[in-house]
């Protein structure tokens, strides 16, 4: 009982911070809006790949970023918040250190997956339609994207003693994730040294899935997609719980 | 009578440094104890590792006599603390930090409402409740932790230097609810403190801590007793200290620029000789001794006002304000 109500409490906060912080949305939406709008509309005046606009091709790629960002920074966020705020109180409650990171985790994948839906509805301007079905799967595959990716933001701010290294996580994790996840091209005929990264690269198997439920075309099954996706979740939660344990 | 907070030998290594050393405390209910010492004497890792926060290198404690290795989550219900940064989510209201506090510590769902309003109440902020924490100053944050730290009625309330970074006034008013709070909730409160005058103006007894080992522990008037004599703080451009030092009732000089601190014995009967003997004196006062001599008398260092961690994190908080 007392755990579950912790596990809600964790959540509560989460929403309502969420809810009260619009200018966090806003500005989390606007660098998916410039790719979409600068990059995917210039290039797509030039090139259109199989068929689709290039600025509906990288569609769901942006897509798979917005959540990519949000929920890392999410997860990162704990480094401050354990030295000047909420979630040293968060440590010192009477609660196991798993319901913690649940909360936590389960909080942070609910806001990326708002932000996730607000960019599928501003995608219906450019053209995009869905049915029932597809909204209902890209949700799930954006909650599975987001609570694996909040698990890894969790993980490195719950081992990182200072917010000094953000940068680098940015350059040399955020980034790369997304420029190898095939957000930007077609995998289907990469050169060797691209394939191998984009294949070792967890979020191209969110992008190829969206693509696929989105646009209808994708280079592995949908399911997957999903099974690569859900498996590497499962271990960023398994490592996220132990590092919460470590946790001073 | 049983002991809210008793340690066996505890004792916290980081790495060669040994921050608490082989610690034997025994805390009573009902009193304000004080751990008194400057940045770095091993405080707050005593209170971290009595919070069951930290895990001891070796020996153990008690506290309301669940033990901190073994019964962490009862020890945890039992207390409440205070931290030195703020703690509190700024983007919640006042009411809604204190919710959640009782969602997490497990105050029974009929309690919540009533618990939440009576600690409004014991800090003086049922007026802000709805407002966000964002807005209010930082007496009144710290007020507010102050009263969520006792909402699911913990026997021992820890306050880590509950007072630091705030003005006199807010300092002093900030010791006025804590004094209230132990008498109207009976709770036994141990505070964490360089500040010689809160020391003095609070606590029951007082632990001196330095390089992690207890000084000395008593009364903070019994301690002034034991320095011995009373103060006499001179200043003086060319002072001449060795006939001072032969005469058998000064008992210890300190000096420090142009000021010299001397501890006599009955000072006002020798002043007289004392003068004479010194040379000419701009300035003279004579005063019972304070937390400070006593201080200085056990570990021959004043204590100093640090900055210690507040650079880190004034950037951190700045960085922050842009990033969020």
């Amino acid at each position: 009982m007392g755990e579950l109500e912790g596990f809600y409490a964790l959540w509560y906060r989460e929403l309502k911070v969420f809810t009260r912080e619009k200018s966090r949305i806003v500005s989390s939406l606007f660098t998916p809006l410039l790719w979409i709008i600068v990059f995917g509309g210039g290039l797509g005046s030039a090139v259109s790949l199989g068929g689709i606009n290039y600025q509906v091709f990288i569609f769901p790629g942006i897509l798979a970023m917005t959540i990519m960002f949000s929920s890392v920074f999410f997860g990162l966020y704990i480094v401050w918040d354990r030295k000047i705020d909420f979630f040293k109180e968060v440590l010192v409650a009477p609660l196991s250190r798993t319901t913690i990171f649940a909360g936590k985790m389960v909080g942070g994948s609910i806001d990326a997956l708002l932000q996730g839906i607000a960019m599928l509805i501003l995608g219906v301007v450019l053209g995009i339609r869905y049915n029932l079905l597809v909204l209902l799967l890209s949700f799930l595959f954006m909650f599975v994207l987001a609570s694996a990716l909040v698990s890894l933001g969790l993980i490195i701010g719950a081992n990182m003693e200072s917010p000094e290294g953000f940068q680098l996580i940015t350059s040399f994790l955020i980034f790369p994730m997304f420029f190898f996840s095939g957000a930007l091209f077609p995998i289907d005929n990469l050169p060797h040294y691209l394939l191998v990264l984009t294949i070792l690269d967890p979020v191209t198997y969110a992008v190829d899935g969206l693509r696929g439920l989105i646009l209808g075309s994708s280079q592995l099954p949908i399911a997957l997609n999903l099974a690569v996706l859900t498996a590497f979740a499962g271990i960023m939660m398994g490592i996220g719980t132990w590092s919460f344990k470590r946790l001073k | 009578m049983s002991s809210a907070v008793e340690t066996e030998a505890l004792r916290k290594e980081y790495g060669e440094l040994v921050a608490v050393d082989d610690l034997n405390l025994r805390i009573e209910e009902g009193e304000i104890f004080g751990l008194l010492g400057p940045n770095g004497a091993g405080k707050t890792t005593t209170l971290s590792m009595l919070a069951t926060l930290v895990k001891p290198t070796s020996g153990t404690g008690r506290v309301n006599g669940y033990d901190i290795i073994e019964q962490s989550d009862q020890v945890r219900h039992s207390i409440g603390i205070v931290f030195q940064d703020p703690s509190s989510d700024d983007v919640l209201t006042g009411w809604e930090n204190l919710y959640l506090h009782a969602l997490m510590f497990g105050v029974p769902k009929h309690e919540r409402k009533q618990r939440i309003q009576h600690v409004l109440e014991l800090v003086d902020l049922q007026d802000r409740a709805d407002d966000v924490v964002k807005k209010y100053s930082g007496g009144m944050r710290r007020r507010l932790e102050l009263g969520r730290g006792l909402l699911h009625n913990p026997r021992i309330l820890f306050l880590d230097e509950p007072t630091l970074g705030l003005d006199p006034q807010t300092r002093e008013h900030i010791w006025a609810y804590i004094e209230n709070l132990v008498k109207s909730e009976g709770v036994t409160v141990i505070i964490t403190t360089h500040y010689m005058d809160e020391a003095d103006r609070l606590c029951n007894r007082v632990a001196i801590i330095d390089h992690g080992k207890i000084a000395a522990l008593d009364k903070p008037s019994a301690l002034k007793t034991k320095v011995g004599g009373e103060i006499i703080r001179l200043r003086t451009r060319s002072p001449k200290l060795e006939p001072i030092k032969e005469l058998d009732y000064v008992l210890s000089v300190a000096q420090s620029g142009s000021t010299l601190l001397l501890t006599v014995k009955d000072a006002s009967a020798h002043l007289q000789e004392i003068l004479g003997k010194i040379g000419s004196v701009e300035s003279v006062e004579v005063r019972t001794p304070t937390l400070n001599d006593v201080f200085l008398h056990y570990t021959g260092r004043e204590i100093r006002e640090e900055s210690g961690e507040g650079g880190m994190f004034e950037r951190i908080a700045r960085a922050r304000a842009g990033g969020r």
